[in-house]
Order: structure tokens, then C-alpha cells, then sequence
């Protein structure tokens, strides 16, 4: 069990969907970052998600490419992201931590090396947008190996031929994108996510939450109420990008919370 | 090297669309099924004798195949050593070797019913062929151009929208060649129901390495016959000298004879101000390690922490801090050796080619041909050298001239 597994139980015993929210490690600065972290789970965030800043982010749109580019040009980096990790869990014990990026970065520093790291920080699940199952030897297997959760995605173009593939090595939860497109694009219609996500839960028993297209505590609550639980990223690091203190960032992702929860 | 017979080196890629450890399918899952689809759709054109029908028809009455196989007599007796040779693939229609791989994808898109087809482009060659063939076939055209590409390749980018296409300049990243194939990868990864993504060099997610080259091989597959039509039955070049940004007209070239071993093959990569820990160039064998990038795994320019890093060329068209998979496995197996050249250099070879041959090169085979400088005076007379004269270089004037610090007029 994980700290992910033990956060569905829970929600489940209390009947309530998972808020999931996204931010950049770094971005604008370490300072903040971590501020707006640890505040997160007072505002009512069950999983965190740290997106780890690469030069070239193919899978998302101009909000957090420039999340990213804003923390890498003030000099984060993989060990920075790994001690703001390390730097939350001395407060925080309990609130699951995915880390969500692009293979490079993770590749260069070595597989083994980076998970043993991972795992001692208090990491406790990967999102690794260009590593599909046809390439799970790469990290999905050593990472389930290590310990940790391989969480992934599954789109609108994931027929049922190829479902079992993708959820075969999954664990911890499954990320259902609910647009063909990248992260910030076109809303997340409930009538069109639903239906895919019964069709994924009939395959697996692990919780399905919906992620892109998901900006407004009313998306959050009808997307939250078709599925486990939702993400929202983009949404939260504009309000970051906008330059806004630690604190109001955090009462906008309380009001997303108390969304997603209302369902 | 060689290990399990005569046809070792060209098995590759293997069904995971790996060559050695290089190559694979690094993309998202949205991008999957629709690779595996392309993938199983290749597959089955490339064995169609109507699929190649078409290519060699379109091949001879549009793009002007096959190019000559040319021996250059006055830059050989300057340089005063082996015989030089140019393959005149600048002379296709549309200037460049690209239009060889764009018409195939292009009939592989008609054949999977794909109507809106994108494509990135550095220099614009690239996107002109593209353009081109969209607009020969009636598809809808975009094409995704680095906001400086754009800026400083001006005629390219009229030519394509002459032609039809969309033109749009990309801002992300630092919009360059790689931020304009990040851009690319999204657009497809939003319209990939009806959208065919053109790739325009041998990288990205299997099968384009593999793919592109087999479009690209015709360059070499002609060079060995017009070889031997001019010098004899039997004769192979001695040596192979192409340039490299991605590396598709290198893989044309080099593919048809990589299991003759009596061929030396060389890969001239950009050396920009120098190779060194400046970092000012593209020379991604000589200065970077492998990574993943762009859906596949090659070397790249990075920093310590595979953060990727920009390249830096006076040539648009190799200024990619990546190359092509099946490089990266030729140069760690030793099949292929691996060069770079700097502007300065690639500068003097185009002009010496200007004013020796009468042939205004890109600046992309300049640095080809500044190699060619370089080896063919150490070499016997009776060695042949056959060099890839990829592009022609009337999009290069105003770099030049630049350069050589002449002001023109636009």
C-alpha cells in the first residue's frame, strides 16, 4: 500500500471524490513553490502532483510550458525538485506525491539512481507523459519495482483493443485525458468523459480521475461527479504565472476542492 | 561489428523500432494508436508494387529523378588527390532531397484517408516541399516554422504560402526547429483523428526513422548504378561523405551500401563556432550523449540534467540538437564515422564550389563538401569520393553574403 492507495481507501470510507492539483516545482521560485505546496493540502488538495520543468514539453500547452521555462531560468533542477519534496514531507507525512514530466531528466540521471531518490524523498507515484506501455521496461517496471506507483494515461484514443495494454502495468490510479489535445485546451465535457470513464472502469478496479480541460470549481464538480476524482493544472499555475502570492493561489484551489468535492 | 552475416546493418530497426538502443516509440498515449496504425499501414505499402509504382512515376515526371551522378573534374584536380563526385539532388524539383520522402508520406497519407497534413521546418526546405505536395494533391497544409526561422528565411516562407500552405510561427521554447516540432507534436496530438504529421527528417517515434530513409534511399540506390554506368560494372564509391542535421539525406545515401565494407561512409555534422564546451554547435555525435527526445532515443545536446540545449549553426537546416536514431547506432557500432565542420569552413567550401563547378550549394552540403576539402587531397587518384550535394543554395545567398560582409537589397 502507498500513500496514493491509502488516500482512495480513505476517500472511499467517506464517500467523496479525489481533488488531485497540479503545480510546477519551481515556478516562479523554490520559495514559493513549496509555499503554495504546502498549503495545498489545508485547501482541501487529497494528491499533489509536481510537475518536473523540462525544456520541451510536447504533451503540454503555453501555461505550463512557460511554468516551466520560468523555473528552469531560475535555475531548478532535478536535485531542487527533489529536495522541495523532501522539504514537504518533513511537515507532511500523508499527502501523496506524484511526480508528473518527460523521461529526459529522469533518463540522464539514471533510472536506478533517480528511483532510489525518488523513493527516499517520499515520492510516491510517476507520470511519465512520453513512456507508453510499449516502452515499460524503460522506468514502469523498474519504478513499480522500487516502490513506487506508474500512473497512466489513457485517452480518447485508447480503443478496447488497446485498453488492457495500457492498464496492465498501471498502479495507483488511472489518468483518464479527457481531450485529445494538451493540457489547458478546449473543457471537459461531462457527457463525453463519462461514458469513457465507465468504460475503463470496467476493466480495472483501480480509481479513474480525469485530467486537461478542467478550469472552474463547476467543471471540477460535474467531472469529479462522472469519475473517481479530478485534476486540474493549468487553471492553478496561471493564477502563479499572474504573479499571485502563495496564500491567494490557495484560496482559489480551496474554492476547485470544495468543487470537486461537492460532487 | 558485422556479427550475423552480410546483412547485419541493414535489419534494423528490430519490432520495437529499436536500432541497437536508440529508436522506440517515446510518445504520448494519445499518439499511439495512431503510430502503430501508420506503422502497420507502411509496412503493408512498402511491400505494394502499386505504392512504389506511383513513387517512380511521380518521382521521374514531377520531382525530376534521377538526379545526375556528377564528377566534379575542376574541383578535383584543385584539390589534387581522389576523384570527387556530387550527387545533384539539389537538382529535384523544389531544390532539396526533401521532396523524395514528402511525396511518399503524402501517398501514404492519401491511402489512410488522412485530409490535413503538418510539418515543421527549419530552413523551410522542408515545408516547401511539403506545401508543394499538398498543393499538387489538394490537401489542407500547416506548417510549423521557428518565429526566427521565419524571420530570417523570408522567401521560404512565401513560397509557402504561394503554394497554399499555412505558415505559422512559432513562439514556444525559443522558436527554433525543435520548439516548431514540439509545436507540430501538439497540433497532432489535438487533430490526430484527421491530421498526417510529415516528418521531414529520419527522427521521431518508429516507424519515421525508418520510414523516411527507405523514401531517402533512392539517392543512394541510383548512385550505385550510375557509379558503375560511369566507371564500370562492379564499381563502388570508396567513400561516402553526406552532411547532417537530422541526417535524412545522409541515410540515403549511406543505407544502400552499408554492407559493403570497401565503402568508408562519413557523416559531417555542424560544427558551428567550434566543438567545444561553448556548446555553439549541432554536432550532437561529437558534442552531446543519448537522451530521449521528439519520440525517440539518439544523442542530443543536453545539459548535466537532460535539459535539452539549443543548437547553434550558420545552417537552418542542421541547427537540431538531435540526430536521426540509426546515426547514433552506425556511429556507437563503428559502421559510420561521424565529423564536424565549422561555419568558417563550410563557408570557403561554398564559395570554392561557386567558382570551381558552377554550382551554388546550400550551406547544409557546404560543410559536405568542406570535409571533402579536407580528406581528398591526402587519397590516391584512383580513389572515388562521392559526396551528397543535398540542396541548392539560392535560400542561402543572404547568409552568405552576410557573412562575407556584402549588403544587399531584399
Amino acid at each position: 500500500m502507498t500513500r496514493i492507495d491509502d488516500t482512495f481507501a480513505r476517500l472511499k470510507s467517506q464517500g467523496k471524490k479525489a481533488f488531485v492539483s497540479y503545480i510546477m516545482a519551481g515556478d516562479p521560485d523554490v520559495a514559493t513553490a513549496l509555499a503554495v505546496m504546502k498549503g495545498l493540502p489545508a485547501a482541501g488538495v487529497d494528491i499533489i502532483e509536481l510537475g518536473l520543468p523540462f525544456t520541451d514539453p510536447m504533451a503540454d500547452g503555453p501555461t505550463i510550458q512557460l511554468a516551466g521555462q520560468r523555473a528552469l531560468e531560475g535555475g531548478m533542477t532535478v536535485d531542487a525538485t527533489l529536495q522541495m519534496v523532501r522539504d514537504f514531507r518533513a511537515a507532511d507525512q500523508k499527502t501523496p506525491i506524484v511526480l508528473m514530466g518527460y523521461y529526459n531528466p529522469i533518463y540522464s540521471r539514471g533510472v536506478d539512481r533517480f528511483l532510489a531518490e525518488a523513493k527516499e524523498v517520499g515520492i510516491d507515484g510517476l507520470i511519465v507523459v512520453d513512456l507508453p506501455p510499449e516502452e515499460d521496461a524503460e522506468l514502469c517496471i523498474p519504478a513499480q519495482k522500487a516502490g513506487l506507483n506508474f500512473i497512466r494515461l489513457a485517452t480518447p484514443t485508447t480503443d478496447a483493443k488497446r485498453l488492457p495494454k495500457v492498464l496492465q502495468n498501471t498502479s495507483g490510479f488511472v489518468y483518464y485525458v479527457s481531450v485529445t489535445g494538451i493540457t489547458g485546451s478546449a473543457a471537459a465535457q461531462a457527457g463525453e468523459v463519462g461514458p469513457e470513464v465507465a468504460r475503463i472502469k470496467r476493466s480495472t478496479e483501480l480509481p479513474v480521475i480525469v485530467g486537461f480541460g478542467i478550469n472552474t470549481p463547476e467543471a471540477a464538480r460535474t467531472i469529479a461527479g462522472v469519475a473517481d476524482g479530478c485534476v486540474v493544472g493549468s487553471a492553478i499555475v496561471k493564477e502563479v504565472g499572474a504573479g499571485k502570492p502563495a496564500a491567494d493561489v490557495l484560496a482559489f484551489v480551496a474554492d476547485l476542492a470544495k468543487g470537486a468535492h461537492s460532487a | 561489428m558485422a556479427e550475423d552475416g552480410l546483412n547485419s546493418f541493414m535489419t534494423g530497426p528490430d519490432e520495437a523500432g529499436r536500432f541497437g538502443i536508440f529508436g522506440g516509440r517515446f510518445v504520448s498515449e494519445t499518439l499511439m494508436p495512431l503510430i502503430l496504425d501508420l506503422e502497420e499501414r507502411y509496412n503493408h505499402a512498402k511491400t505494394d508494387p502499386t505504392f512504389w509504382a506511383e513513387m517512380d512515376d511521380l518521382w521521374k515526371h514531377y520531382v525530376g529523378r534521377p538526379s545526375p551522378l556528377y564528377f566534379a573534374p575542376r574541383l578535383t584536380a584543385h584539390l589534387g588527390g581522389a576523384k570527387v563526385y556530387m550527387k545533384r539532388d539539389e537538382l529535384n524539383h523544389t531544390g532539396a532531397h526533401k521532396v523524395n520522402n514528402v511525396l511518399g508520406q503524402i501517398i501514404l497519407a492519401r491511402r489512410m484517408g488522412k485530409t490535413r497534413i503538418i510539418a515543421e521546418t527549419g530552413a523551410g526546405q522542408h515545408g516547401v516541399a511539403t506545401a508543394t505536395v499538398c498543393a499538387k494533391f489538394g490537401l489542407k497544409c500547416v506548417v510549423y516554422m521557428g518565429a526566427h526561422d521565419v524571420e530570417r528565411q523570408a522567401p521560404n516562407v512565401f513560397r509557402m504560402k504561394l503554394l497554399g500552405a499555412e505558415v505559422i510561427p512559432v513562439t514556444s521554447g525559443r522558436g527554433t526547429l525543435k520548439d516548431a516540432m514540439n509545436d507540430a507534436l501538439r497540433d497532432w496530438v489535438t487533430n490526430v483523428r484527421d491530421t498526417f504529421y510529415c516528418i521531414g527528417t529520419v527522427a521521431g517515434p518508429h516507424p519515421y526513422p525508418a520510414m523516411v530513409r527507405d523514401f531517402q534511399s533512392i539517392i543512394g540506390k541510383e548512385v550505385r548504378w550510375q557509379l558503375a554506368e560511369q566507371e564500370g560494372e562492379g564499381r563502388l564509391p570508396d567513400t561516402l561523405v553526406a552532411a547532417i542535421g537530422g541526417g535524412s539525406n545522409a541515410m540515403g545515401l549511406f543505407y544502400p551500401f552499408l554492407n559493403d565494407p570497401s565503402v568508408n561512409i562519413i557523416g559531417v555534422e555542424a560544427g558551428g563556432k567550434g566543438v567545444d564546451d561553448r556548446m555553439q554547435h549541432c554536432a550532437s555525435l561529437t558534442g552531446g550523449r543519448p537522451g530521449v527526445l521528439h519520440g525517440n532515443r539518439t544523442y542530443l545536446l543536453q545539459d548535466p540534467d537532460g535539459q535539452i540545449l539549443e543548437g547553434f549553426s550558420i545552417s537552418a537546416g542542421l541547427d537540431y540538437p538531435g540526430i536521426g536514431p540509426e546515426h547514433s547506432w552506425l556511429h556507437d557500432v563503428g559502421r559510420a564515422k561521424y565529423v564536424s565542420i565549422t561555419d568558417a569552413e563550410a563557408l570557403e567550401a561554398f564559395q570554392l564550389c561557386c567558382q570551381l563547378e558552377g554550382i551554388i550549394p546550400a550551406l547544409e552540403p557546404s560543410h559536405a563538401l568542406a570535409h571533402v576539402m579536407k580528406i581528398a587531397p591526402t587519397l590516391p587518384k584512383d580513389h572515388i569520393i562521392v559526396m551528397n550535394m543535398c540542396g541548392r543554395g539560392d535560400k542561402d545567398i543572404f547568409t552568405v553574403a552576410k557573412h562575407l560582409g556584402v549588403t544587399m537589397k531584399v
